[in-house]
Protein backbone atom coordinates (compact mmCIF):
# COMPACT_ATOMS: atom_id res chain seq x y z
CA UNK A 1 0.00 0.00 0.00
CA UNK A 2 1.47 3.27 -1.03
CA UNK A 3 1.52 6.52 1.25
CA UNK A 4 -0.20 5.26 3.92
CA UNK A 5 -0.76 8.54 6.08
CA UNK A 6 -3.25 7.45 9.42
CA UNK A 7 -3.02 3.50 10.48
CA UNK A 8 -5.14 2.91 13.76
CA UNK A 9 -4.31 -0.82 15.19
CA UNK A 10 -6.50 -2.44 17.48
CA UNK A 11 -7.91 0.93 18.87
CA UNK A 12 -9.24 0.27 22.33
CA UNK A 13 -10.45 2.71 25.08
CA UNK A 14 -11.93 1.67 28.49
CA UNK A 15 -13.33 4.23 30.64
CA UNK A 16 -13.54 2.50 34.19
CA UNK A 17 -14.13 -1.26 32.40
CA UNK A 18 -16.43 0.19 29.60
CA UNK A 19 -14.75 -0.19 26.58
CA UNK A 20 -15.68 3.21 24.95
CA UNK A 21 -13.49 2.21 21.47
CA UNK A 22 -12.99 -0.84 21.37
CA UNK A 23 -10.51 -2.69 18.35
CA UNK A 24 -10.89 -0.14 16.17
CA UNK A 25 -8.30 -0.74 13.19
CA UNK A 26 -8.35 1.44 9.44
CA UNK A 27 -6.37 2.68 7.35
CA UNK A 28 -6.01 5.91 5.28
CA UNK A 29 -4.36 6.80 2.33
CA UNK A 30 -2.73 9.94 0.76
CA UNK A 31 -5.59 11.64 -0.65
CA UNK A 32 -8.50 10.22 0.95
CA UNK A 33 -11.29 11.59 3.21
CA UNK A 34 -12.49 9.60 5.62
CA UNK A 35 -16.06 10.65 7.20
CA UNK A 36 -16.61 9.34 10.21
CA UNK A 37 -20.35 8.28 11.32
CA UNK A 38 -21.93 7.40 14.38
CA UNK A 39 -24.69 8.20 17.14
CA UNK A 40 -23.81 10.26 20.13
CA UNK A 41 -21.81 8.77 22.22
CA UNK A 42 -20.68 5.70 19.99
CA UNK A 43 -16.96 7.54 20.32
CA UNK A 44 -16.34 9.26 17.15
CA UNK A 45 -14.80 12.05 19.55
CA UNK A 46 -12.64 9.30 21.83
CA UNK A 47 -11.17 7.93 18.18
CA UNK A 48 -10.34 11.07 17.04
CA UNK A 49 -8.62 12.20 20.69
CA UNK A 50 -6.47 8.76 20.61
CA UNK A 51 -5.20 9.60 16.48
CA UNK A 52 -4.09 12.92 17.92
CA UNK A 53 -2.60 12.03 20.79
CA UNK A 54 -5.00 13.55 22.95
CA UNK A 55 -5.85 10.24 24.87
CA UNK A 56 -3.93 7.40 25.54
CA UNK A 57 -5.21 4.02 24.56
CA UNK A 58 -5.81 1.52 26.85
CA UNK A 59 -4.33 -1.05 23.92
CA UNK A 60 -3.24 -0.61 19.98
CA UNK A 61 -1.70 1.89 18.68
CA UNK A 62 -1.55 4.79 16.29
CA UNK A 63 0.65 5.30 13.34
CA UNK A 64 0.71 8.68 11.63
CA UNK A 65 2.36 8.60 8.32
CA UNK A 66 4.53 5.35 9.65
CA UNK A 67 5.48 7.63 13.32
CA UNK A 68 4.41 5.68 16.19
CA UNK A 69 2.36 8.11 18.08
CA UNK A 70 3.23 6.68 21.63
CA UNK A 71 7.01 6.43 20.97
CA UNK A 72 7.58 9.74 18.79
CA UNK A 73 5.01 11.75 20.17
CA UNK A 74 6.09 15.35 18.99
CA UNK A 75 7.03 13.86 15.15
CA UNK A 76 4.17 12.23 14.71
CA UNK A 77 1.90 15.49 16.07
CA UNK A 78 3.57 17.71 13.84
CA UNK A 79 2.09 16.25 11.18
CA UNK A 80 -1.53 16.63 12.44
CA UNK A 81 -3.77 19.29 12.27
CA UNK A 82 -6.66 18.91 14.80
CA UNK A 83 -10.30 20.61 15.51
CA UNK A 84 -11.80 19.60 18.48
CA UNK A 85 -15.35 19.02 18.74
CA UNK A 86 -15.11 22.15 21.47
CA UNK A 87 -13.16 25.18 19.58
CA UNK A 88 -9.99 25.58 21.55
CA UNK A 89 -9.76 29.61 20.87
CA UNK A 90 -8.33 31.75 23.18
CA UNK A 91 -10.79 34.39 23.02
CA UNK A 92 -8.61 36.84 24.52
CA UNK A 93 -6.81 37.64 20.82
CA UNK A 94 -7.46 38.61 17.39
CA UNK A 95 -7.52 36.37 14.76
CA UNK A 96 -4.20 37.04 13.36
CA UNK A 97 -2.79 37.09 16.58
CA UNK A 98 -3.99 33.62 17.38
CA UNK A 99 -3.29 32.63 14.37
CA UNK A 100 0.29 33.21 14.59
CA UNK A 101 0.32 31.49 18.00
CA UNK A 102 -0.57 27.96 16.02
CA UNK A 103 1.90 28.49 13.48
CA UNK A 104 4.78 29.41 16.13
CA UNK A 105 2.96 25.95 18.29
CA UNK A 106 3.43 24.14 15.39
CA UNK A 107 6.81 25.24 14.27
CA UNK A 108 6.21 26.66 11.24
CA UNK A 109 9.68 28.61 10.57
CA UNK A 110 8.97 32.03 11.56
CA UNK A 111 10.44 33.60 8.33
CA UNK A 112 7.36 31.66 6.80
CA UNK A 113 4.78 32.53 9.42
CA UNK A 114 3.16 35.74 8.40
CA UNK A 115 2.51 33.56 4.76
CA UNK A 116 1.37 30.69 6.48
CA UNK A 117 -1.22 33.07 8.30
CA UNK A 118 -2.22 34.70 5.00
CA UNK A 119 -2.72 31.73 3.11
CA UNK A 120 -4.85 29.90 5.91
CA UNK A 121 -7.46 33.35 6.38
CA UNK A 122 -7.76 32.99 2.56
CA UNK A 123 -8.21 29.15 2.62
CA UNK A 124 -10.95 29.79 5.74
CA UNK A 125 -12.22 33.44 4.59
CA UNK A 126 -10.87 35.21 7.35
CA UNK A 127 -9.12 37.86 5.59
CA UNK A 128 -11.57 40.86 6.07
CA UNK A 129 -11.73 39.54 10.17
CA UNK A 130 -7.82 39.61 10.99
CA UNK A 131 -8.02 42.35 13.49
CA UNK A 132 -11.10 41.30 14.81
CA UNK A 133 -11.18 39.82 18.66
CA UNK A 134 -11.87 35.81 18.44
CA UNK A 135 -14.39 36.79 21.16
CA UNK A 136 -16.43 39.49 18.89
CA UNK A 137 -16.56 36.84 16.24
CA UNK A 138 -19.98 35.20 15.26
CA UNK A 139 -20.52 31.27 16.04
CA UNK A 140 -19.54 30.57 12.16
CA UNK A 141 -16.34 32.59 12.08
CA UNK A 142 -15.18 30.90 15.45
CA UNK A 143 -15.60 27.66 13.71
CA UNK A 144 -13.81 28.86 10.47
CA UNK A 145 -11.01 29.92 13.21
CA UNK A 146 -10.91 26.82 14.11
CA UNK A 147 -10.23 25.13 11.19
CA UNK A 148 -7.68 27.77 10.01
CA UNK A 149 -5.35 26.95 12.89
CA UNK A 150 -6.36 23.24 11.97
CA UNK A 151 -4.47 23.63 8.46
CA UNK A 152 -2.20 26.26 9.39
CA UNK A 153 1.18 24.47 8.86
CA UNK A 154 0.11 22.40 6.19
CA UNK A 155 -0.40 19.13 8.04
CA UNK A 156 -0.56 15.43 6.12
CA UNK A 157 -3.29 14.57 8.47
CA UNK A 158 -6.07 17.18 9.10
CA UNK A 159 -8.94 15.78 11.53
CA UNK A 160 -12.28 17.99 12.17
CA UNK A 161 -14.22 16.78 14.20
CA UNK A 162 -17.73 17.67 13.47
CA UNK A 163 -16.38 20.68 11.41
CA UNK A 164 -19.76 22.57 10.22
CA UNK A 165 -21.62 22.60 13.58
CA UNK A 166 -23.31 25.61 13.57
CA UNK A 167 -22.45 26.98 9.71
CA UNK A 168 -24.89 28.74 8.17
CA UNK A 169 -25.23 26.80 4.50
CA UNK A 170 -23.39 28.74 2.41
CA UNK A 171 -20.17 28.62 4.71
CA UNK A 172 -21.48 25.19 4.68
CA UNK A 173 -20.78 24.90 1.38
CA UNK A 174 -16.97 26.59 1.43
CA UNK A 175 -15.90 24.23 3.89
CA UNK A 176 -16.78 21.47 1.94
CA UNK A 177 -15.40 22.58 -0.76
CA UNK A 178 -12.02 23.11 1.23
CA UNK A 179 -12.09 19.78 2.56
CA UNK A 180 -12.08 18.53 -0.97
CA UNK A 181 -9.46 20.69 -1.70
CA UNK A 182 -7.23 19.59 1.02
CA UNK A 183 -8.51 16.53 0.79
CA UNK A 184 -6.86 16.00 -2.71
CA UNK A 185 -2.88 16.65 -1.27
CA UNK A 186 -3.29 15.19 2.56
CA UNK A 187 -5.46 12.90 4.04
CA UNK A 188 -8.63 14.28 5.78
CA UNK A 189 -10.55 12.58 8.62
CA UNK A 190 -13.99 14.43 9.20
CA UNK A 191 -16.65 13.40 11.68
CA UNK A 192 -20.58 14.29 11.21
CA UNK A 193 -23.72 13.50 11.88
CA UNK A 194 -25.00 15.12 8.27
CA UNK A 195 -25.17 12.08 5.76
CA UNK A 196 -25.30 13.99 2.66
CA UNK A 197 -22.02 15.83 3.67
CA UNK A 198 -20.47 12.78 4.35
CA UNK A 199 -21.42 11.89 0.36
CA UNK A 200 -20.33 14.57 -1.08
CA UNK A 201 -17.00 15.41 0.66
CA UNK A 202 -15.40 11.56 1.96
CA UNK A 203 -14.34 8.79 -0.75
CA UNK A 204 -14.46 6.71 2.71
CA UNK A 205 -16.62 6.30 5.20
CA UNK A 206 -16.99 4.31 8.87
CA UNK A 207 -19.72 4.24 10.63
CA UNK A 208 -19.28 3.48 14.22
CA UNK A 209 -21.27 2.34 17.01
CA UNK A 210 -21.01 1.34 20.74
CA UNK A 211 -17.32 2.20 20.04
CA UNK A 212 -17.35 -0.86 17.61
CA UNK A 213 -16.53 -0.44 14.05
CA UNK A 214 -19.45 -1.74 11.44
CA UNK A 215 -19.32 -0.20 8.45
CA UNK A 216 -15.76 0.65 6.83
CA UNK A 217 -15.78 0.95 3.00
CA UNK A 218 -15.39 3.07 0.27
CA UNK A 219 -18.50 5.74 -0.49
CA UNK A 220 -19.58 3.74 -3.70
CA UNK A 221 -20.98 1.24 -1.54
CA UNK A 222 -22.66 3.42 0.15
CA UNK A 223 -24.28 4.96 -2.26
CA UNK A 224 -25.25 2.10 -3.57
CA UNK A 225 -27.18 1.15 -0.92
CA UNK A 226 -28.74 4.54 -0.74
CA UNK A 227 -30.00 5.10 -4.77
CA UNK A 228 -31.36 1.05 -3.26
CA UNK A 229 -33.79 -0.57 -4.18
CA UNK A 230 -37.07 1.30 -3.47
CA UNK A 231 -39.32 3.56 -5.02
CA UNK A 232 -41.65 6.20 -3.99
CA UNK A 233 -44.95 5.93 -5.76
CA UNK A 234 -47.83 8.95 -5.33
CA UNK A 235 -50.83 7.61 -6.75
CA UNK A 236 -54.33 9.66 -6.76
CA UNK A 237 -56.83 6.81 -7.16
CA UNK A 238 -54.76 4.46 -4.99
CA UNK A 239 -55.65 0.85 -6.09
CA UNK A 240 -55.19 -2.23 -3.48
CA UNK A 241 -51.36 -2.95 -1.89
CA UNK A 242 -52.10 -6.12 -3.61
CA UNK A 243 -52.49 -4.85 -7.08
CA UNK A 244 -48.94 -3.03 -7.00
CA UNK A 245 -47.50 -5.93 -4.96
CA UNK A 246 -48.92 -7.71 -8.33
CA UNK A 247 -46.48 -6.07 -10.87
CA UNK A 248 -43.03 -7.95 -11.79
CA UNK A 249 -40.33 -7.51 -9.31
CA UNK A 250 -41.83 -5.92 -7.16
CA UNK A 251 -41.18 -7.69 -3.32
CA UNK A 252 -43.32 -5.52 -0.90
CA UNK A 253 -45.31 -2.42 -0.45
CA UNK A 254 -45.80 0.12 2.26
CA UNK A 255 -47.97 3.23 2.43
CA UNK A 256 -46.54 6.51 3.90
CA UNK A 257 -48.33 9.88 4.37
CA UNK A 258 -49.98 9.69 0.77
CA UNK A 259 -46.99 7.85 -0.74
CA UNK A 260 -46.21 4.46 -1.37
CA UNK A 261 -43.16 2.55 -0.77
CA UNK A 262 -42.49 -0.13 -3.35
CA UNK A 263 -39.65 -2.02 -2.53
CA UNK A 264 -38.18 -4.28 -5.26
CA UNK A 265 -35.71 -7.38 -5.91
CA UNK A 266 -32.22 -6.85 -6.49
CA UNK A 267 -31.64 -5.96 -10.09
CA UNK A 268 -35.22 -5.76 -11.21
CA UNK A 269 -36.11 -2.59 -12.91
CA UNK A 270 -39.95 -2.29 -12.68
CA UNK A 271 -40.59 1.59 -13.02
CA UNK A 272 -41.54 1.53 -16.39
CA UNK A 273 -43.78 -1.49 -15.34
CA UNK A 274 -45.27 0.73 -12.44
CA UNK A 275 -45.85 3.56 -14.87
CA UNK A 276 -47.66 1.34 -17.42
CA UNK A 277 -49.79 -0.42 -14.89
CA UNK A 278 -50.93 2.97 -13.75
CA UNK A 279 -51.61 4.61 -16.99
CA UNK A 280 -53.86 1.16 -17.84
CA UNK A 281 -55.47 1.30 -14.85
CA UNK A 282 -56.26 4.99 -14.30
CA UNK A 283 -54.02 5.36 -10.69
CA UNK A 284 -52.91 9.01 -11.42
CA UNK A 285 -49.66 8.81 -11.03
CA UNK A 286 -48.16 11.86 -9.86
CA UNK A 287 -44.83 10.90 -8.05
CA UNK A 288 -42.24 7.97 -8.75
CA UNK A 289 -39.01 8.51 -7.45
CA UNK A 290 -35.87 6.37 -5.97
CA UNK A 291 -36.59 6.30 -2.46
CA UNK A 292 -33.97 9.31 -1.54
CA UNK A 293 -33.88 8.06 2.48
CA UNK A 294 -32.69 5.35 2.07
CA UNK A 295 -28.95 6.68 3.43
CA UNK A 296 -30.04 6.94 6.87
CA UNK A 297 -32.46 4.23 6.77
CA UNK A 298 -28.53 2.40 5.74
CA UNK A 299 -27.32 4.35 8.66
CA UNK A 300 -30.12 2.87 11.64
CA UNK A 301 -30.00 -0.49 9.77
CA UNK A 302 -27.06 -0.59 10.55
CA UNK A 303 -26.68 0.67 14.08
CA UNK A 304 -29.86 -0.60 15.06
CA UNK A 305 -29.15 -4.27 13.73
CA UNK A 306 -25.83 -3.90 16.32
CA UNK A 307 -28.04 -3.02 18.93
CA UNK A 308 -30.40 -6.04 18.30
CA UNK A 309 -27.57 -8.70 18.14
CA UNK A 310 -26.12 -6.85 21.43
CA UNK A 311 -28.56 -6.86 23.29
CA UNK A 312 -29.30 -11.12 23.83
CA UNK A 313 -25.32 -11.42 23.94
CA UNK A 314 -25.18 -8.94 27.01
CA UNK A 315 -28.16 -10.62 28.73
CA UNK A 316 -26.57 -13.90 28.38
CA UNK B 1 8.67 26.09 25.23
CA UNK B 2 9.44 29.49 24.67
CA UNK B 3 6.42 29.56 22.56
CA UNK B 4 4.38 28.85 25.20
CA UNK B 5 6.33 31.06 27.48
CA UNK B 6 5.49 33.83 24.79
CA UNK B 7 1.84 32.87 24.41
CA UNK B 8 1.15 33.62 28.09
CA UNK B 9 3.25 36.85 28.29
CA UNK B 10 1.34 37.87 25.24
CA UNK B 11 -2.25 36.53 26.86
CA UNK B 12 -1.25 38.41 30.37
CA UNK B 13 -0.67 41.79 28.31
CA UNK B 14 -3.77 41.25 26.54
CA UNK B 15 -6.32 41.24 28.93
CA UNK B 16 -6.37 44.67 31.61
CA UNK B 17 -5.35 42.13 34.72
CA UNK B 18 -2.07 41.99 33.90
CA UNK B 19 -1.44 45.59 33.31
CA UNK B 20 -3.60 46.68 36.32
CA UNK B 21 -1.60 44.10 38.70
CA UNK B 22 1.79 45.28 37.60
CA UNK B 23 0.79 49.25 38.05
CA UNK B 24 -0.85 48.71 41.28
CA UNK B 25 2.39 46.72 42.46
CA UNK B 26 4.38 49.20 41.00
CA UNK B 27 2.39 51.65 42.63
CA UNK B 28 2.97 49.75 46.07
CA UNK B 29 6.77 49.32 45.91
CA UNK B 30 6.98 53.33 44.90
CA UNK B 31 5.38 53.98 48.49
CA UNK B 32 7.09 51.69 50.35
CA UNK B 33 10.45 52.69 48.72
CA UNK B 34 9.65 56.82 49.46
CA UNK B 35 8.46 55.84 53.26
CA UNK B 36 11.56 54.03 53.66
CA UNK B 37 14.13 57.12 52.21
CA UNK B 38 11.94 59.45 54.47
CA UNK B 39 12.01 57.34 57.69
CA UNK B 40 15.84 56.59 57.05
CA UNK B 41 16.65 60.00 57.86
CA UNK B 42 14.39 60.00 61.47
CA UNK B 43 15.51 56.89 62.23
CA UNK B 44 19.10 57.24 61.51
CA UNK B 45 19.48 60.87 63.47
CA UNK B 46 17.57 59.01 66.61
CA UNK B 47 20.25 56.47 66.67
CA UNK B 48 22.65 57.33 69.32
CA UNK B 49 24.89 54.30 69.85
CA UNK B 50 26.63 52.34 67.05
CA UNK B 51 25.20 49.27 66.96
CA UNK B 52 21.98 50.93 65.87
CA UNK B 53 22.96 52.54 63.16
CA UNK B 54 22.56 50.76 59.82
CA UNK B 55 23.29 51.67 55.74
CA UNK B 56 20.64 53.05 54.03
CA UNK B 57 20.85 50.32 51.67
CA UNK B 58 19.69 47.99 54.50
CA UNK B 59 17.43 50.06 55.83
CA UNK B 60 14.89 50.99 52.69
CA UNK B 61 15.56 47.12 51.11
CA UNK B 62 14.40 46.10 54.48
CA UNK B 63 11.32 47.98 54.25
CA UNK B 64 10.72 47.39 50.30
CA UNK B 65 12.06 43.62 50.33
CA UNK B 66 10.24 42.37 53.44
CA UNK B 67 6.78 44.13 51.97
CA UNK B 68 7.58 42.57 48.28
CA UNK B 69 7.69 38.81 49.97
CA UNK B 70 4.07 39.43 51.61
CA UNK B 71 2.57 41.37 48.40
CA UNK B 72 3.54 38.82 46.14
CA UNK B 73 1.67 36.42 48.03
CA UNK B 74 -1.46 37.85 47.15
CA UNK B 75 -0.31 38.71 43.61
CA UNK B 76 0.87 35.54 42.12
CA UNK B 77 -2.23 33.50 43.03
CA UNK B 78 -4.11 36.34 41.55
CA UNK B 79 -1.38 35.84 38.08
CA UNK B 80 -1.33 31.85 38.37
CA UNK B 81 -5.32 30.56 38.90
CA UNK B 82 -5.95 30.78 35.52
CA UNK B 83 -2.70 29.22 33.60
CA UNK B 84 -4.04 25.62 33.54
CA UNK B 85 -7.56 26.09 35.32
CA UNK B 86 -8.51 28.68 32.25
CA UNK B 87 -7.46 26.54 29.70
CA UNK B 88 -9.10 23.49 31.04
CA UNK B 89 -12.35 25.51 31.39
CA UNK B 90 -11.91 26.73 28.33
CA UNK B 91 -11.46 23.46 26.51
CA UNK B 92 -8.46 25.33 25.30
CA UNK B 93 -5.97 22.20 26.40
CA UNK B 94 -6.39 20.07 23.07
CA UNK B 95 -4.82 22.80 21.69
CA UNK B 96 -1.87 22.65 23.39
CA UNK B 97 -1.96 18.52 23.56
CA UNK B 98 -2.03 18.00 19.80
CA UNK B 99 0.52 20.72 18.71
CA UNK B 100 3.75 18.97 18.80
CA UNK B 101 4.87 19.78 22.37
CA UNK B 102 5.80 17.16 25.67
CA UNK B 103 3.78 17.89 28.56
CA UNK B 104 6.98 19.28 29.90
CA UNK B 105 6.93 21.60 27.34
CA UNK B 106 3.76 23.17 28.04
CA UNK B 107 4.11 23.17 32.25
CA UNK B 108 7.45 24.69 32.25
CA UNK B 109 6.79 26.93 29.50
CA UNK B 110 3.74 28.32 31.44
CA UNK B 111 6.17 28.81 34.32
CA UNK B 112 8.60 30.62 32.61
CA UNK B 113 5.91 33.07 30.90
CA UNK B 114 4.70 34.04 34.85
CA UNK B 115 8.13 34.12 36.32
CA UNK B 116 9.22 36.63 32.84
CA UNK B 117 5.93 38.62 33.50
CA UNK B 118 7.16 39.16 37.74
CA UNK B 119 10.69 39.35 36.86
CA UNK B 120 9.87 42.94 36.24
CA UNK B 121 8.88 43.87 38.71
CA UNK B 122 11.73 42.17 40.60
CA UNK B 123 14.07 44.10 38.56
CA UNK B 124 11.78 47.44 38.86
CA UNK B 125 12.51 47.22 42.73
CA UNK B 126 16.33 46.53 42.15
CA UNK B 127 16.89 49.44 39.85
CA UNK B 128 14.85 51.76 42.19
CA UNK B 129 16.90 51.23 44.73
CA UNK B 130 20.20 51.51 42.60
CA UNK B 131 18.93 54.91 42.34
CA UNK B 132 19.63 55.27 46.19
CA UNK B 133 23.24 55.84 44.37
CA UNK B 134 22.98 58.73 43.22
CA UNK B 135 23.08 60.07 46.85
CA UNK B 136 25.08 57.92 48.58
CA UNK B 137 27.26 54.56 48.84
CA UNK B 138 25.12 51.67 48.25
CA UNK B 139 25.53 47.66 49.37
CA UNK B 140 25.22 46.13 45.58
CA UNK B 141 25.76 43.23 46.89
CA UNK B 142 23.21 43.33 49.04
CA UNK B 143 20.64 44.22 46.65
CA UNK B 144 22.10 41.31 44.38
CA UNK B 145 21.42 38.66 47.33
CA UNK B 146 17.96 40.16 47.43
CA UNK B 147 16.55 40.09 44.51
CA UNK B 148 18.28 36.54 43.92
CA UNK B 149 16.17 35.67 47.18
CA UNK B 150 13.00 37.51 46.59
CA UNK B 151 12.65 35.79 42.16
CA UNK B 152 13.61 32.43 43.69
CA UNK B 153 10.41 33.15 46.67
CA UNK B 154 8.32 34.27 43.41
CA UNK B 155 9.98 31.21 41.42
CA UNK B 156 8.45 29.04 43.98
CA UNK B 157 5.04 30.94 44.33
CA UNK B 158 4.58 30.24 40.81
CA UNK B 159 5.07 26.64 40.81
CA UNK B 160 2.84 26.12 43.54
CA UNK B 161 0.45 28.34 42.01
CA UNK B 162 0.71 26.51 38.53
CA UNK B 163 0.18 22.98 40.52
CA UNK B 164 -2.86 23.86 41.39
CA UNK B 165 -4.41 25.56 38.72
CA UNK B 166 -4.03 22.31 37.01
CA UNK B 167 -6.07 20.34 39.54
CA UNK B 168 -9.18 22.27 39.23
CA UNK B 169 -10.90 24.05 36.14
CA UNK B 170 -12.33 27.02 38.33
CA UNK B 171 -9.52 29.71 38.17
CA UNK B 172 -10.99 30.52 41.60
CA UNK B 173 -10.53 27.93 43.45
CA UNK B 174 -7.01 27.56 42.13
CA UNK B 175 -6.20 31.03 43.45
CA UNK B 176 -7.96 30.83 47.05
CA UNK B 177 -5.77 27.10 47.04
CA UNK B 178 -2.60 28.35 46.08
CA UNK B 179 -3.11 31.21 48.27
CA UNK B 180 -3.79 29.32 51.78
CA UNK B 181 -0.68 26.56 50.58
CA UNK B 182 1.52 29.66 50.47
CA UNK B 183 -0.09 31.82 53.33
CA UNK B 184 0.97 28.57 55.57
CA UNK B 185 4.04 27.75 54.22
CA UNK B 186 5.23 31.56 54.57
CA UNK B 187 3.92 31.63 58.47
CA UNK B 188 5.28 28.23 59.40
CA UNK B 189 8.18 29.77 61.05
CA UNK B 190 6.08 31.79 63.22
CA UNK B 191 4.11 28.77 64.58
CA UNK B 192 7.14 26.65 65.39
CA UNK B 193 9.25 29.46 65.98
CA UNK B 194 9.70 28.15 69.86
CA UNK B 195 11.55 25.26 68.76
CA UNK B 196 14.74 26.49 66.63
CA UNK B 197 15.66 23.32 66.01
CA UNK B 198 12.48 21.43 64.42
CA UNK B 199 12.19 20.15 61.05
CA UNK B 200 9.17 21.66 60.05
CA UNK B 201 10.68 25.02 60.13
CA UNK B 202 12.97 23.82 57.43
CA UNK B 203 9.83 23.82 55.20
CA UNK B 204 9.07 27.58 55.73
CA UNK B 205 9.41 29.24 52.66
CA UNK B 206 10.57 32.33 54.94
CA UNK B 207 12.96 30.83 57.01
CA UNK B 208 15.23 30.31 53.75
CA UNK B 209 14.27 33.57 52.25
CA UNK B 210 15.58 35.20 55.62
CA UNK B 211 18.84 34.67 54.40
CA UNK B 212 18.71 35.96 51.07
CA UNK B 213 17.23 39.19 52.79
CA UNK B 214 19.96 39.42 55.73
CA UNK B 215 22.31 39.48 52.41
CA UNK B 216 23.75 36.04 52.51
CA UNK B 217 23.74 34.07 49.25
CA UNK B 218 23.61 30.70 50.42
CA UNK B 219 23.71 27.42 48.62
CA UNK B 220 21.47 25.46 50.81
CA UNK B 221 18.58 27.86 50.31
CA UNK B 222 19.32 27.65 46.48
CA UNK B 223 18.79 23.95 46.47
CA UNK B 224 15.52 24.84 48.90
CA UNK B 225 13.78 26.84 46.15
CA UNK B 226 15.57 25.06 42.80
CA UNK B 227 14.07 21.49 45.19
CA UNK B 228 10.34 23.16 45.80
CA UNK B 229 9.84 24.71 42.04
CA UNK B 230 10.84 21.47 40.64
CA UNK B 231 8.89 19.41 43.02
CA UNK B 232 5.93 21.30 41.62
CA UNK B 233 6.68 21.59 38.60
CA UNK B 234 6.82 17.79 38.47
CA UNK B 235 3.68 17.16 39.92
CA UNK B 236 1.31 19.67 37.37
CA UNK B 237 2.94 17.78 34.42
CA UNK B 238 1.96 14.21 36.20
CA UNK B 239 -1.47 15.74 36.95
CA UNK B 240 -1.51 16.78 33.27
CA UNK B 241 -0.09 13.25 31.82
CA UNK B 242 -2.90 11.63 33.59
CA UNK B 243 -5.58 13.58 31.92
CA UNK B 244 -4.34 12.03 28.69
CA UNK B 245 -3.99 8.56 30.56
CA UNK B 246 -7.22 8.61 31.89
CA UNK B 247 -9.39 10.96 29.84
Amino acid sequence: MANLTVEAIELTRLYGGRAAVSDVTFQLQQGQVLGFLGPNGAGKSTTMKMLTGNLAPSAGSVKICGIDMMEHPKQAKALIGYLPEMRPLYKEFTVDEYLTIAARLHQVPSGQIKKAVAHAKERCGLTHMSKRLIENLSNGYQQRVGIAQAIIHNPMVVILDEPTVGLDPIQIRDIRALIKEIGQAHSVIVSTHILPEVEMVCDHVQIIDKGQLVFNGGIDVLKQQRIGNKLLVGLRHPPEAAALRAIPGVTAVEAIDGLWRVQFAEGAQPHEAIAQAAVAQQWGLYHLAPDQTSLEDVFVQLTYHDAATDAPAKAA
Amino acid sequence: MFNIARKELKSMFASPMGWVILAVLAAIFGNYFANGVTNYLEVASGAIRPAERVGITQFVSQTVYGSASFIMLFAVPLLSMRLIAEERRSQTLPFLFSAPLSITDIVVGKFLGLLIFLSTLILYIGFMLTTLNLWSDIDFGYILANTLGLFMLVGSFCALGIYFSSLTSQPIIAGILSFIALFILMILDRFFAADPTSVVLQFSLMKHFQSFANGLIDTGDIAYFALFVTTFLTLTIRRLDADRLRG
